[in-house]
């Protein structure tokens, strides 16, 4: 990462007005996004709306010529192109062929896209921006840091102070009268331009319709004010038929603001009349510029079903501590990534890509079913296929892939760490390597390993066996853990088994672009785990769950290996995760927990991938509920730790905030236990919990099971 | 049943909601809240009324000798007007919507550039949503098709939520069950 790019991070974190407004609208957004939903089956509706919009992808050409035809036969003039500077030399021919002197606009992305104002404004006309945030970052000469609401980086301060300067004349920062000064101010502005440009939120093939929606009002002047109305619409804008506005309309204004509708619909068909009994002059640009190459590659098409309400803005961990100017000029958020990318060029998401934490929050809430995670991972995997690995990383990935000297190494960290390490952390690094434990202690390298462990445990021979599959952080930090779940699988008569071959599962290399190791981590774990004849594969960590039932697939699939995808999927289906299946034995009778205690409060931490990936979110909550600990629900259960792998190694001045957050709301509860599925989360959370000094302990649920057994 | 829940999310995003049986009450109220509100026939006090079928079941001489009451729609009085008064032929109960054809201008102006607009709609105009209100417009019949979901607003300025950006700071919706409609 460059140290431009870190810079405007750090900036960004500490820049405590950004983060306040952004932290306080994230709150609240999800509270109200579930109102606005209340009473309809989302996944139904997202369901019907990446199905119409797949399919408007997968027929941009056709649905180009049926739009463009039919809006012709109402007298509309369109104008197609790929090439955004054809877009703006268009817009200046009509606006010079028509002596345009002024112009108003209401919010497009599209024209913010190819950077239409500062080119009118060039050729000497007058641009003014409508929607009061668009006009609040014109006047402070800045770029939108929110795709839905542009100034939310600003304080009515720094408003007031623009405005002030605007009309001569102090003025508080009363909101109320800040937004009336804008009123006063643009009605003139409206009534004086000589042209309208608006976006347009959905563009209708069958009928040659454009639907723009705003809450101010603005879209029905710029429309219906001047005499000419130019639209730029992005031809991932359309859908085929005009019923679907209707399905649209039911998620964009949920999604992006939570209201059932914005104040304002215009669905607008041909030109209608002006004041003066003339006819609009009504153009529409279709632009395409790189949306059809997008179609047409298997893995991004999938973009192409954004409908741009930012909801994955609005629920992303990152995006509410460093705001959308990290992102770049456009674009901002998970989708901005993706499209920035694009539009612009793969070279410039190499930076922000990394922002990504990959805790899938918008996955969860994306109307267009967009993976939006899967798809940054994909931007990785190809920016390190064209760029290649930096020489560390590759040092690491190299042993990494070789189990034994990765092995290894391991324990010989275990010994390596010690002078830095006081009890079970390492609170302090040297050098450059301080930031890793800024905030945070790491955990020492246990002295032995659960593989060296688990020959010393006795089991009885039992008729069921199952294979347990460790991964690296339960095998050499946490070994207890892995204990812990062999004594709960012997009571419930099971017989344990861990082939020695295992090795990592490949996500740290996956999440960083490098398929290659991955897929061969992915290789010899498979035969290794399927070595042995058992009933399941569990783990006791989610991020190697998914691994062992998802990802393996998918990097086979990305990275063409077809040999080994049976044994992939046989995998796949034989692997399970602990709570998943220690609830199905408790439910079966097979095994029992103490009954009738009252133990202490204890608060539950979701683990991403175990609540996103594998949808597992209660089973955990009513094993402790049912071994008799008392739940205390915390605020945003389910908002990731800021762990990520070696996210926190990465961008340690981002996990380490979120990581506050996590804190404070597991303080908040009053528990004297948070209690978790994933080791890599009890890593950061034990790891803060150290550096703050509370006195709340942190357990894997398979420890704090353990000890409850019947 | 569809009366009340419209009523209920209408106002739930500030619009105020008020219901009449016979075209003179409905008349006798706009006009009584007109000269509450301050009606007078000055610049950004008076009221613009556009054409609609309302006003042919009225007797309009009544209405001609009301200062500040006009009737000629042109930008320069729809951007002094306060009050502007229309008729919205639909409303979607469950968001609460009101939607006309607004494909004449005067329709647009009157409801943009008022600060109060006040809009009659016939009771039988109620549609249950969305997809009722666009099987029954055909785009073909109806250049401009508006919704409008109470008043003008804006959460721009630190999420704030703020009434009266660009268009009306009140939206004032008066059934009319006399009124029938479309449907």
């Amino acid at each position: 990462m460059g140290n431009e790019f870190k810079e405007s991070i750090n900036k960004a974190v500490n820049n405590a007005n950004l983060t306040g407004a952004l932290g306080k609208f994230s709150e609240a957004y999800k509270v109200n996004r579930a109102k606005a939903y209340d009473g309809i089956d989302f996944e139904e509706l997202r369901g019907r709306i990446a199905d119409l919009k797949s399919y408007a992808a997968s027929n941009l050409e056709q649905l180009s010529e049926q739009f463009t035809r039919n809006a012709e036969a109402c007298g509309a003039k369109v104008f197609r192109t790929n090439d955004p500077a054809k877009v703006r030399e268009y817009i200046l021919k009509v606006a010079q062929e028509n002596n345009v002197k002024s112009v108003v606009k209401s919010k497009s992305m599209a024209t913010e896209e190819i950077h239409l104002n500062p080119y009118l404004e060039k050729a000497g006309i007058e641009v003014g921006e409508t929607d009061l945030g668009e006009w609040i970052i014109q006047l402070a000469g800045q770029t939108p840091s929110h795709m839905v609401m542009p100034a939310i980086h600003m304080t009515k301060e720094e408003v007031s102070d623009l405005f002030s300067k605007e009309i001569n004349e102090r003025l508080t920062s009363d909101i109320p009268r800040l937004v009336k000064v804008a009123r006063e101010q643009l009605r003139p502005a409206f009534l004086a331009a000589d042209m309208g440009i608006s976006g347009g939120n959905i563009a209708v093939a069958e009928t040659g319709s454009i639907v723009l929606m705003t809450n101010e009002g603005n879209a029905r002047l710029v429309t219906s004010l001047p005499k000419i109305h130019i639209a730029l619409v992005g031809i991932e804008k359309l859908i085929e038929k005009y019923a679907d506005v209707a399905t649209i309309l039911k998620a964009l204004p949920r999604s992006a603001t939570a209201q059932l509708l914005t104040s304002y619909v215009s669905i607008i068909t041909g030109p209608s009349p002006n004041t003066d009994g003339s006819m609009k002059d009504l153009h529409i640009i279709l632009m395409d510029n790189r949306r059809s190459e997008m179609a047409a590659d298997p893995k991004f098409k999938q973009a192409l079903q954004c409908i741009r309400c930012a909801s994955c803005l609005n629920v992303c961990p990152v995006f509410r501590l460093v705001g959308g100017h990290v992102f770049g000029k456009v674009y901002t958020g998970g989708i901005g990534t993706i499209l920035t990318a694009w539009f612009d060029e793969l070279k410039k998401s190499e930076d922000i890509q990394g922002l990504c934490i990959q805790c899938g929050a918008c996955k969860d809430v994306c109307p267009g079913k967009i993976d939006i995670p899967d798809l940054i991972m994909e931007l990785r995997r190809r920016l390190v296929k064209e760029q290649g690995v930096p020489l560390l990383q590759k040092t690491i990935y190299s042993v990494v892939n070789n189990r034994k000297l990765f092995h290894g190494m391991l324990r010989a960290a275990s010994i390596a760490g010690k002078p830095f390490t006081s009890g079970k952390f390492i609170r302090h690094l040297p050098l450059f390597l301080a930031d890793l434990t800024d905030g945070r202690s790491l955990p020492a390298i246990a002295e032995e390993p659960f593989r060296d462990r688990f020959k010393k445990i006795v089991q009885p021979k039992l008729k069921e066996r199952v294979v347990f599959y460790a991964g690296c952080l339960i095998d050499f930090a946490y070994p207890e853990q892995g204990e812990a779940l062999v004594k709960i699988l012997n009571r419930a008569g099971i017989e344990v088994l861990f082939p020695e071959e295992q090795t990592c599962c490949g996500a740290p290399a996956r999440y960083n672009g490098v398929y290659e190791v991955a897929e061969k981590n992915a290789i010899d774990n498979i035969k290794a785990l399927l070595s042995v004849d058992a009933t399941y594969v569990i783990s006791a960590c989610p991020t190697c769950t998914v691994a062992l039932a998802h990802e393996f697939i998918s990097t086979f699939e990305s990275v063409g290996q077809t040999e080994w995808m049976p044994k992939a999927r046989e995998l796949a289906a034989k692997t399970i995760d602990f709570s998943t299946l220690v609830k199905k034995l408790v439910d079966e009778g097979r095994l029992s927990l103490k009954e009738g205690q009252k133990l202490a409060k204890v608060t539950y931490h979701d683990s991403c991938h175990l609540k996103r990936a594998l949808k597992v979110s209660e089973q955990p909550r009513e094993l402790l509920q049912k071994a008799g600990y008392d739940l205390a629900e915390m605020f945003e259960c389910d908002t990731c730790c800021g762990m990520g792998g070696s996210y926190s190694l990465k961008l340690p001045e981002i996990s380490a905030p979120i990581l506050q957050r996590k804190l404070k709301n597991i303080k908040d509860t009053g528990a004297s236990i948070v209690a978790m599925d994933c080791p890599g989360c009890v890593m950061q959370i034990r790891g803060g919990l150290d550096q703050d000094g509370a006195a709340i302990t942190v357990r894997h649920t398979a420890e704090l099971l353990a000890e409850q057994l019947k | 049943m569809m009366y009340e829940q419209f009523k209920a999310r209408a106002e739930g995003v500030g619009a105020e909601v008020y219901r009449f049986i016979t075209n003179d009450a409905a008349l006798d109220f706009v006009i009584e809240f007109l000269h509450r509100e301050g009606l007078a026939d000055t610049p950004r006090e008076s009221a613009l009324w556009a054409e609609c079928s309302f006003l042919d079941g009225i007797d309009r001489g009544a209405l001609m000798g009301i200062p500040g009451l006009k009737f000629e729609v042109t930008r320069e009085l729809a951007s002094e007007a306060r009050f502007g008064i229309s008729q919205m032929e639909w409303a979607l109960a469950d968001t609460g919507s009101l939607a006309q054809n607004s494909s004449a201008i005067e329709q647009r102006l009157v409801s943009s550039l008022s600060t109060i607009h006040i809009a009659l709609v016939p009771t039988s105009g109620i549609l249950p949503d969305m997809p009722a209100l666009l099987s029954r417009v055909s785009p073909k019949e109806c250049a401009y098709l508006a919704m409008i979901t109470g008043a003008s607003r804006t959460a721009d300025i630190e999420r704030v939520l703020t009434i009266g950006v660009h268009g009306p700071e009140r939206l004032v919706i008066v059934f009319v069950d006399e009124l029938g409609g479309e449907n």
